[in-house]
């Protein structure tokens, strides 16, 4: 995936990412049962080949999206699912909801931003081959965490 | 009451899973599962299955989960049956709502089977 993102302003951003990586360790903790580690998003090779989004609609308004290599999302799906290996359809459901937990949890830590604050029921991209372009002029921020050794990419980019 | 009939709505197929599975960890025995990926279909569901118990997410496409939960509230097939929602919807504006319409109890996603036996457990006569 290429990206095309909008201008950054850092205050948020540093101050709401350690709030966004806590929700993401949370939600690894709590739904797949393992624990993920914050790592330079520099220091790791992106190989997007899946991407859930999930839209933020009122008083934060943006986007927040989850990008894996293929694998690591059929064994987040496995893992979720305390089975045998998922199938393609189950790895881009479970990445989605992943997604969607994440982008809830890290809104509700957000004093009064909850109450005024939708998501949009999750989507899923399948492949990498596809260039992002959010219209979001606001805050951005982008961490990457370490799943059995694999990168997961979070970015959540906000209109200002 | 022994074994249950459980209503499970969510878009998501894994997470409809996952529910199942934590019903099963919190100790309820399930006769049944029906799932439904949206509250239509919900609703739709209870025009054919007899069920004791609905867990319900909010976010979903077609029919959202409090709009199924407003309009089970007037439904004969759903009279009596508590509904438990299970969301990332975690606003307090969002929990009056749901439980305004009828709702029974509210659990916020991600969620342990210990939260699910807490709030499911005493809607079924058990001890959590």
């Amino acid at each position: 995936m290429s990206n095309h993102g909008g201008s950054t302003n850092r205050s948020h951003g540093e101050n709401w990412l350690p709030i966004l990586e806590l929700a993401i360790q949370e939600v690894f903790e709590i739904m797949v049962g393992c624990q993920v580690r914050p790592v330079a998003p520099s220091e790791h090779k992106a190989n997007e080949e899946f991407t859930a989004m999930v839209g933020l609609a009122g008083a934060l308004c943006g986007i927040l999206t989850v990008c894996c290599d293929a694998k690591t999302a059929r064994q987040i799906a496995t893992r979720m699912l305390g089975d045998a290996a998922g199938s393609e359809d189950q790895a881009a459901d479970a990445l989605g909801e992943i997604c969607n937990m994440i982008a809830g949890n890290f809104k509700n830590k957000l004093t009064g931003t909850d109450e005024q604050c939708m998501l949009s029921v999750p989507t899923i991209i399948s492949g990498g081959e596809y260039t992002f372009r959010s219209l979001a002029d606001g805050d951005s921020m982008e961490t990457a965490l370490l799943f059995e050794g694999a990168p997961i990419f979070v970015r959540l980019q906000l209109h200002s | 009451m022994d074994k249950i009939r459980a209503l499970i709505v969510d878009d998501s197929s894994v997470m409809r899973k996952i529910v199942e599975r934590s019903l099963r960890q919190a100790g309820v025995e399930l006769e049944k599962v029906v799932e439904a990926a949206n509250g239509a279909e919900a609703l739709a569901a209870l025009q054919g299955n007899v069920v004791d118990l609905i867990l319900c997410d909010i976010n979903m496409p077609v029919m959202d989960g409090l709009e199924f939960v407003r309009q089970a509230a007037t439904a004969e097939t759903a009279k009596g049956i508590p509904i438990v929602m299970i969301t990332t919807e975690g606003s307090e504006s969002h929990v009056v709502q749901a439980l305004s319409a009828g709702a029974r109890g509210y659990i916020r996603k991600p969620f342990t089977p210990d939260q699910v036996k807490e709030h499911v457990l005493p809607l079924l006569g058990k001890k959590p």
